[in-house]
């Protein structure tokens, strides 16, 4: 993909954690939400970020991809720091459009309202980033998304526009649309809370399917069962900051916060 | 409701057809048509310079409208201001007096600049319908631009986002994202619009130029008639927005809408 690197610089560039934030800190006019965020993800990692309403999940995976700024903090993908500098305001903005565009395109983000472009079909959602955004041929783009859908359960709606499909298949379609990017790190902002209860297993399992295939996840959820079955890291965010992390199975049955024991007693 | 039910062979459709079969025979038995021939050729000509300036000065319109609309719906206030000024202004008066304004106002101004008079520009300015597209268009373009506007702002906000997300340029965001859903969101008045367009174009007659109204009028001062003339006037206007009001559905009818 890239021009060839020294061996040195290549698999450094490998080696690098897929996601890394630093110090990330993010105020909205008085409200200070995070107060010094620090996370590490490495290649194939799935990480959950459990927490409770208001507690900054969404805005700290905003963040990752800058649709919130940061007002102080960094943020790496594959060893590569979105530049950033002062916007005069006290906070930060990206200084290169360029290199965030091409980031962006590396981290593709599944929405909890789904946010599919209403006045495309789902085909023409899931190529158009390939085809407008990185220049994939547009039959090549096509190829590649009829095969999303099959994986996805959604072949017969390929020509359907989003009004018309029901929340799990917009779901469905909003991943097939993230996976088309091929992206390096999925974030997903709980993908099953708009959902209604019967619809959410046929997307939680479609995730669980990314899971194993060892993709690069960050998780947002509410759905404790099933972030303790597809994480290997999970995340409590409290008050601004990670109030405890670590593997699911001594977060979930050995918490050793107070906040996060009260936490988990009212979700279960 | 299923598509055959709605087939004309309902029975308040079908005398619906005969009242409106009976009245065409009244009108070919009991009125006067025999100038019809006399004027045919003219006639073509009135509805070409109808149709043209209802085109032109809709499309002109538009795209004057798309970025009045943007302004106001994300610009900075220098630029929306003057926009929602300008859409205030066209919309808070009546067309006829843009147009006399435009025509004998801004018209006759320009006669008293030689430099005008002896610029290439002079042939344009002195004849009518420069500023009938004019007024007609930034009509258009005042009430479109409200419009606009709103379909701009009623682009939910998540769409936007994932557009960003998925690493689009704002060009390219506006381009395939947000123009497009705007413009769809805006169609159903765009039609509305369009026709009400159509029926603003015979104000033109009023400063000389030539539509199928001025033609029509001339059938009256010629003849004396007064019925005939103004039925195929009407029966013209309706026949050209019943064309536009099937146009915009055939458009609307590409994206569906779920209608619930
Ligand atoms: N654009 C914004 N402007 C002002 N305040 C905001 C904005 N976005 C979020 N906030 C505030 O920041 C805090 C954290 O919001 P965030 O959406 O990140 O929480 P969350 O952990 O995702 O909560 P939930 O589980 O309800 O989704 C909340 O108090 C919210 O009101
Ligand atoms: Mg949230």
């Amino acid at each position: 993909m890239s021009s060839p690197h020294s061996a040195a610089g290549t698999s450094a560039r490998q080696s690098a954690p897929a996601v890394q934030v630093a110090d990330l800190h993010k105020t909205f006019g008085e409200l200070e939400v995070l107060k010094g965020v620090s996370l590490t993800a490495k290649t194939g990692d799935v990480v959950a970020i459990i927490g409770g309403s208001g507690s900054g999940k969404s805005t700290m995976l905003r963040c990752i991809n800058m649709l919130e700024l940061p007002t102080r903090g960094a943020i790496s993908i594959k060893g590569e720091t979105i530049d950033m500098q002062p916007d005069g305001r006290g906070g930060l903005r990206p200084s290169n459009t360029r290199q965030l565009q091409r980031i962006r395109t590396r981290l593709a983000m599944v929405f909890q309202s789904f946010n599919l472009w209403q006045h495309m079909t789902v085909l023409g959602n899931i190529i158009e980033a390939p085809v407008h955004v990185m220049g994939v041929p547009r039959d090549e783009a096509i190829a590649r998304a009829e095969k999303l859908l099959e994986r996805v359960g959604l072949s017969d709606k390929r020509d359907v526009y989003p009004a018309f499909l029901s929340g799990g298949q917009q779901q469905r379609a909003a991943i097939a649309r993230a996976l088309a990017v091929e992206p390096e790190v999925m974030l997903f902002d709980e993908p099953t809370s708009a959902l209604d209860p019967e619809l959410v297993g046929e997307v939680l399992a479609v995730i669980a399917d990314l899971a194993r295939e060892g993709r690069t996840m960050l998780l947002v959820t509410h759905e404790m069962k099933f972030a303790r079955e597809v994480a290997n890291h999970v995340v409590f965010l409290a008050g601004g900051v990670i109030e405890e992390e670590g593997p699911p199975d001594i977060i979930y049955s050995a918490p050793k916060s107070e906040r996060l024991q009260k936490f988990l007693a009212t979700v279960q | 409701m299923g598509p055959e039910l709605r087939s004309w062979k309902e029975p308040h459709r079908l005398v619906l057809i005969a009242i409106g079969i009976g009245i065409i025979v009244f009108a070919a038995v009991n009125m006067r048509w025999d100038w019809l021939p006399r004027y045919s050729g003219r006639l073509v000509e009135g509805v070409g310079t109808t149709l043209w300036l209802l085109f032109l000065t809709s499309a002109l319109g538009f795209l004057l409208a798309v970025p009045l609309g943007l302004a106001q719906a994300a610009g900075p206030f220098w630029l929306s201001g003057p926009a929602r000024a300008f859409c205030t202004v066209i919309r808070g008066t009546p067309l006829l007096l843009q147009l006399w304004m435009l025509y004998y106002g801004l018209g006759s101004l320009f006669a008293y600049w030689p430099e005008i008079r002896e610029s290439w520009a002079w042939p344009y300015l002195r004849s009518a319908w420069p500023y009938g597209v004019l007024a007609l268009t930034l009509s258009f373009a005042g009430y479109e631009g409200e419009v606009m506007r709103g379909a701009f702002a009623g682009v939910p906000k998540g769409e936007l986002e994932a557009a960003r997300a998925y690493g689009m340029s704002p060009l390219t965001a506006f381009r395939r994202i947000w123009l497009p859903r705007a413009i769809h969101r805006a169609l159903p008045t765009l039609a509305g619009e369009t026709v009400l367009q159509l029926k603003a174009t015979p104000l033109v007659a009023t400063i000389t130029v030539v539509d199928v109204y001025a033609i029509i009028s001339r059938v009256r001062q010629d003849t004396y008639l007064t019925y005939e003339p103004l039925l195929l006037l009407a029966l013209i206007y309706m026949m050209l927005t019943g064309v536009l009001v099937l146009a915009f559905r055939w458009l609307e009818a590409k994206v569906p809408v779920k209608s619930s």
